[in-house]
């Protein structure tokens, strides 16, 4: 029997199982980035206090001066050979001090290569955040310990880890939220919309916060994407996207505080997506001349992080000059400590590249290993017969 | 720790004999009762119970937080489950089939194998990947691929394969409780393969990392694993009744591809003088080469004949119309072992190999 054949009227009706799954209108972004700074001198002016909190503009200010410093310095030190390869958060400093400080302690942080000063800002030592871009072969700190995961490079790829950590802790019970770092080009690869999907589905506690700094090393976000804004890919996912100015450290804090609390009373994902711009070349190996106009840069320059927070501190008559040199001096001093332990030679111990491939060393690589041992003690022992008899300290730079 | 293993002989007759897939099922369900962090993930793994049915009855039994129904996307799935295993869990993930696999590639190679490592053990990673692989049930396209050598290429993953339904449940018990990643390929077509198996006491078997003797020989070694096991049993007993060779051939069965058991394959064909190795995936760059490579590096002198591969062909996975030409059957493990140099006159002139070699068969 064909359709023209069937009994009783042909009444039109959408196909039977379909059904809206979600209101799509509530999880749209905001038309233009979310921004606090600046925005409520009117309201102040009527005598009624309602600008952000004072402790919290103070202490994010604190740490962006700081993160300006950590930047310039670890850029100064791949040019002096200490750093194998930095890439700079400078010009991010909003985004990567309100995601450190906008976790719990009990929260955690899945960093990409361009997020270090995101774990110094948590606390982490710089020396060992800084680790595997100097050049060794571990990533450094007590991953565990700090709630922080390695820092990541192959791109996007953290994500679905930060789901699945978030939908344990919430199997167990536990009040934890996840929050994972990507860049604007990190949108473009399959594990962002898988990880987006999974999260999503479980409605795991995870927080996404792309940081839209315009480049994915030389390639613009025209050529990545042809979606309204990156907030908006959160709604395919029926998660709730938003859109922040990434340079205004206030509204980043308050959207990802909003975001964690969220996501930690069982209220799922959120995609945020801030609007920044990476000032520096993607790495000191990198020249951004060959792809960017000295003008665009001029103007993300006059909307720099540090000075919106500074100008919104002032306005406010929260800042002396007291409490400037002070927040000078505590980067300063964050500075020249970093700069000091870095210039001391690392002494990575050969033999530990067999210890931790497997939980016990496998009957290959233990033999591996005594074949390195028998030469760093051929080598030893070739070291030892060059130096003068009698004077094994001096002679070590003769040979 | 003694390497052969009972084969049970005749069924008792008080109960059914059990299938691989049942005894897998059976080590899931044991591993999920006995250890809350244990989570079983994947497509279909849930009301479904498995494209296999191995995890059947799972998720009614332990809830579908525990025995989870993922959305079908395979890196999603590993790095998911690295994720859970940070936060302290034990994942045991299916892919659906060998080459569905490919998309997690990426999470396997840079996180999974790696993450201890890069962590200085502080993130270990207690993760099962559960692969049936190879081919034999005619399947279509992209769902009858061996693919041990892309695992046996990265280092961080032990890679274990079990023949027989003893060890299909001690060694996926094993795997789960290892802190390292395991990649469990399931040989496929031994899914309904039957023994003599008491699932209220499992036999113990050897741990990962240990080959067995199957089949005591004197002539050649067969070296195997997973789907090929069978074969090379059976290709060992028709060498035996054909009479007019007569070889009395040994079968190694590998169990774990990596680590290698290099003692026990060392011994064994140290003892008979020549060696085949037997196995579906591609020859090329294949796991016989680097088991070939190990064997003449350790018993050169032993040997009396070049190590032989007897493998796929390097080929695309054929069409099930054609795969018998492709997998490696019996007759094509004995063409290799006639080619073990019997006619040379170094050897010590038996069938026996090295028996008689006493002090010297040069």
């Amino acid at each position: 029997m064909t359709v023209l054949e069937q009994p009783g009227t042909y009444a039109p009706a959408p196909p039977p199982s379909w059904r809206p799954r979600t209101e799509a209108a509530p999880l749209l972004p905001e038309a233009e980035p979310y921004r606090v700074l600046g925005t409520r001198t009117a309201e102040r002016e009527g005598g009624e206090q309602t600008g952000p909190d004072a402790g919290l503009l103070r202490r994010l200010y604190a740490a962006v001066v700081q993160g300006r410093r950590f930047n310039e310095q670890a850029t100064a030190l791949t040019r002096q050979g200490r750093l194998a390869v930095y890439p700079s958060s400078r010009g991010q400093e909003a985004c990567q001090v309100a995601a450190a400080l906008a976790l719990r302690a009990e929260d955690w942080l899945f960093p990409s290569y361009r997020d270090t000063l995101a774990a110094v800002a948590r606390g982490l030592d710089p020396v060992e955040v800084l680790s595997l871009l100097r050049g060794d072969w571990h990533h450094g700190y007590d991953s565990p310990g700090t709630r922080v995961a390695p820092l990541c490079t192959p791109l996007a790829t953290q994500l679905p880890h930060a789901v699945g950590l978030a939908h344990a802790a919430r199997l167990k019970g536990d009040q934890v939220a996840a929050l994972a770092l990507v860049g604007d080009g990190g949108t473009s690869e399959g594990d962002f919309h898988e990880a987006l999907n999974f999260a999503a589905v479980w409605q795991a506690p995870a927080v996404f916060l792309v940081q839209n700094n315009g480049f994915a090393i030389s390639v613009p976000l025209a050529k990545q994407t042809a979606a309204p804004s990156l907030a908006h890919k959160a709604v395919g996912y029926g998660v709730p996207g938003r859109l922040v100015d990434g340079n205004d450290a206030v509204a980043v804090h308050e959207v990802l505080t909003e975001a964690l609390d969220r996501a930690r009373s069982g209220g799922g994902p959120t995609l945020v997506e801030a609007v920044t711009y990476r000032l520096e070349a993607h790495t000191n190996a990198d020249d951004a001349t060959r792809y960017r106009a000295d003008g665009e840069v001029e103007a993300w320059r006059a909307h720099d992080p540090v000075t919106l927070l500074e100008r919104e501190l002032r306005d406010r008559g929260l800042l002396d000059e007291e409490t400037v040199r002070e927040a000078e001096e505590a980067a300063e001093r964050q500075a020249a400590e970093l700069r000091e332990r870095m210039h001391q030679d690392p002494q990575p111990d050969p033999m530990e590249l067999f210890a931790h491939v497997y939980a016990e060393p496998t009957p290959q690589l233990r033999e591996q290993a005594a074949q390195l041992r028998a030469e760093l003690a051929a080598e030893h022992e070739a070291a030892a017969a060059a130096r003068p008899a009698g004077n094994p300290a001096a002679g070590e730079e003769t040979r | 720790m003694s390497t052969a293993v009972r084969q049970p002989t005749a069924a008792r007759t008080d109960r059914k004999p059990a299938t691989m897939g049942q005894a897998l099922r059976r080590a899931l369900r044991d591993a999920l009762a006995d250890d809350p962090a244990v989570h079983v993930l994947g497509e279909d793994v849930g009301t479904l119970g498995g494209v296999f049915r191995v995890t059947d009855g799972l998720a009614a039994e332990f809830g579908a937080d525990r025995c989870a129904d993922t959305p079908l996307a395979e890196a999603g799935i590993l790095g998911t489950a690295v994720g859970m295993a940070m936060y302290g869990l034990r994942p045991v993930v299916e892919m659906q089939f060998d080459a569905f696999a490919y998309p997690g590639f990426e999470q396997l190679v840079s996180h999974v194998s790696r993450m201890r490592n890069r962590t200085r053990g502080r993130l270990p990673m207690p993760m099962t990947v559960r692969i049936p692989y190879g081919g034999g049930i005619g399947g279509v396209e992209h769902h009858s691929d061996s693919s041990e050598a892309y695992y046996l290429a990265t280092p961080g993953l032990h890679v274990v394969t079990p023949a027989t339904v003893a060890d299909s449940y001690g060694l996926l018990r094993a795997a789960i409780a290892s802190d390292d990643p395991v990649v469990f390929l399931e040989p496929k077509r031994l899914y309904w393969s039957k023994a003599d198996w008491d699932p209220e006491e499992p036999d113990a078997v050897p741990g990962i990392g240990r080959a067995v003797v199957r089949r005591r020989g004197s002539s050649a070694t067969l070296i195997t694993y997973g789907p090929s096991v069978p074969v090379c049993l059976e290709a060992a007993e028709a060498a035996r009744e054909d009479g007019a060779e007569g070889w009395d051939l040994e079968v190694v069965d590998l169990r774990t591809l990596s680590p290698f058991d290099e003692e026990t394959v060392a011994a064994s064909v140290r003892r008979t003088g020549r060696a085949v190795v037997v196995h579906e995936s591609p020859g090329f760059a294949g796991p016989g080469g680097e088991i070939a490579a190990r064997i003449t590096e350790r018993c050169f002198h032993h040997l009396e004949a070049p190590v032989l591969r007897v493998a796929g062909f390097d080929i695309p996975y054929p069409p099930p119309m054609l795969e018998r030409h492709h997998l490696p059957g019996v007759d094509r493990v004995l063409d290799a072992v006639a080619r073990l140099q019997w006619e040379s006159g170094f050897t010590s002139g038996g069938r026996g190999g090295a028996e008689g070699r006493g002090g010297g068969a040069l």
